[in-house]
């Protein structure tokens, strides 16, 4: 059985687009890979000569909203990425085919395809009750996870379920929801988000098509090209921020001036993702933009980052809505008042001490006095004693 | 009012002319470090009739805080250095009491500042060991500030140093677990300003060393006993 794959050029072809539609895909693909203008030509080679690869889309503890967000792609051709740039063997949500028709073809996608194709996963992977709370044709998530892990060529974890374990990873995470690059010993590049945005995730999806390689990552996993900035850095109220203007509740005058939503707990200065600049639907608007905060959902553990609303979090083991400010203020009451204690105190000992110090130096000035007038007294004898005698 | 006793006092010079500096340029810094910190967290509303676009009043803010932090880093970095090179009070050995009579001393200046009794033996000419612990844990403490307060920085910054402290953001489950123990850690800095301060004060008082003053001159003074009278 021969597995013969066409180029995304054939591809287009077949389906009637012309060649300067194709360019124009090419030139889509450029821009949403983050290339520059001159990376074009490398764009049409690789789509030319380069067979489609296959996808495997793996769903586990998720709500499919990365899905949702992916298919809304608003790029005109770059929507049909699933359907033509890739060639997608495996999905639960999309795939006609269903039981155990559908596990087989995953099973032959990757036993054809080995090394070659792209695993993308959406969702965490239960790790309690030996993987007993996502099952799917009666293996685990962690067995089903591990076999596709193998073979890949490149692995993608799809939003914050995937990449840090998201609302189910939340304390206390009962089904103890793993992020996928903690159970497979590969690189993964980690897409968070709930849901990322859609071209985000179709630039990526691009970028590894194109290089055959996994592309420029930080410290957490994350594409620098769209997670390397806050949301703070190119949130367009920012000048409201550095001017000192603050929306201070929902209904004030500020927050119809559009002011910055700082104090109302958004959370752009902490979030490193693409909102203010890519935008969602289409580049149409973003929560700050619609007057809402960010909630800070590209953030790992964002759950537990402490109310939405409230710009600093609770501390654990303070009581449930204790920030830093009541334990901090809380504590400098304390020691001013144990220093006023103590300052009373130290007043009534000192006190005592002076009139000690001013009782002895009475007494040593007095007896001082006693022997100068001792003394005044002999000398004074003496002079007489001395005159009787001349 | 002639009630004056007559005593010998030994001048003794303990603070060097570096450590002195950097003690007022860490009290300046840490001044304006906890006002601008305090306002970055919880900004107050200042101009708010003004047109955005006529003030940078919260930028300024921001830009002294990091300016500020600088300044607190490199202080903090001459007084480590210091530590090694300075005389014996400005010694590492000064601020962790490890020898017996180090320990012994520590309970005695517990006694003396809780309990109020009079201390029964000489205390240290510079720090004592209750202090040098102190300061030990609160130099722990500048580190943690300067690292957090770097490793935010490094988001909006190119340059080297805060680059040196990015790794800290993921050790501590982002920024915002980053900002919220920087913050708490602000309270330690008001804390110890309140005690320390009024430590000085008390010592000074009770004892009479000169205590205040000598970080400004640098000298102490020390009752002579063997010449007390009598």
């Amino acid at each position: 059985m021969d597995y013969e794959v066409p180029s995304i050029w054939r591809t287009m072809q077949a389906k009637g687009y012309s060649r300067r539609e194709f360019l124009f895909f090419c030139g889509v693909a450029v821009a949403a890979a983050g290339l520059r203008a001159n990376g074009l030509a490398q764009v049409v080679e690789a789509f030319e000569s380069k067979p489609r690869p296959p996808v495997v889309w793996l769903h586990f503890q998720e709500c499919t909203c990365c899905s949702e967000s992916f298919i809304r792609s608003s790029h005109p051709i770059v929507a049909d990425i699933i359907f033509d740039t890739l060639s997608l063997d495996y999905t639960e949500t999309l795939q006609a085919a269903s039981g155990f028709q559908a596990e087989k073809t995953r099973d032959e996608t990757m036993k054809n395809n080995q090394g070659k194709y792209i695993l993308l996963v959406e969702g965490s992977v239960p790790m309690a009750g030996d993987g007993a709370y996502c099952m799917i044709g009666g293996k685990s998530s962690e067995q089903i996870l591990k076999e596709a892990a193998e073979g890949a060529a490149a692995i993608i974890a799809w939003g914050s379920c995937a990449s840090n374990g998201c609302i189910q990873a939340a304390k206390p995470n009962p089904t103890n929801a793993t992020p996928i690059h903690k159970i497979v010993n590969k690189p993964v590049i980690n897409v968070p988000g709930c849901p990322p945005i859609a071209e985000v995730m179709t630039g990526i999806v691009t970028h590894v098509l194109l290089f055959d390689k996994i592309p420029e990552l930080d410290s957490q996993g994350r594409p620098k090209e769209f997670y390397s900035r806050r949301v703070h850095d190119t949130c367009y109220r920012r000048p409201f921020y550095d001017a000192g203007l603050f929306v201070e509740s929902w209904d004030d005058d500020a927050a119809r001036q559009g002011y910055c939503l700082y104090k109302m707990g958004c959370r752009g200065p902490t979030t490193y993702n693409a909102c203010s600049v890519t935008k969602w639907n289409a580049n149409l608007s973003y929560p700050i933009q619609s007057g809402h905060g960010c909630i800070g959902c590209s953030e790992s553990g964002f759950w537990d980052n402490g109310p939405f609303y409230q710009h600093l979090g609770a501390f654990p083991g303070f009581g449930i809505e204790s920030t830093a400010d009541t334990i901090g203020a809380t504590a400098a009451a304390v020691t001013a008042g144990g220093v006023a204690v103590h300052a009373a105190a130290s007043a009534v000992r000192k006190r005592k001490l002076v009139n000690i110090q001013r009782a002895e130096a009475e007494k040593s000035e007095a007896a001082h006095a006693e022997k100068e007038k001792e003394a005044e007294a002999i000398a004074e004898q003496e002079n007489s004693d001395g005159g009787e005698e001349q | 009012m002639a009630t004056a006793r007559i005593a010998t006092y030994q001048k003794m010079y303990v603070w060097e002319l570096p450590v002195r500096i950097f003690h007022w340029l860490n009290v300046l810094a840490i001044l304006v470090l906890i006002a601008t910190g305090y306002l970055i967290g919880a900004p107050q509303k200042i101009f708010d009739a003004a047109e955005p676009s006529q003030q940078y009043w919260f930028g300024i803010v921001r830009f002294s805080h990091f300016a500020a932090g600088y300044i607190f880093f490199f202080n903090y970095l001459f007084r480590l250095y210091w530590g090694f090179v300075g005389n014996k009070h400005a010694r590492w050995s000064e601020f962790i009491p490890l020898t017996r009579a180090k320990l012994r001393e520590f309970w005695e200046v517990l006694k003396v500042d809780i309990l109020q009794i009079k201390a029964q033996r000489e205390l240290a000419e510079g720090h004592n060991s209750l202090a040098g612990l102190t300061y030990f844990v609160a130099f722990l403490i500048f580190l943690f500030q300067a690292g957090t307060g770097f490793a935010l920085y490094s988001s909006m910054s190119d340059s080297f140093i805060p680059s040196l402290f990015a790794w800290i953001v993921p050790l501590m489950g982002g920024d915002a677990w980053v900002r919220q123990w920087h913050h708490l850690a602000m309270w330690f800095f008001i804390l110890f300003t309140i005690v320390h301060v009024y430590l000085v004060f008390y010592h000074d008082w009770v004892e009479g060393s000169g205590e205040t003053s000598s970080m400004i001159s640098g000298w102490k003074f020390r009752k002579d006993e063997s010449d007390d009278d009598e």
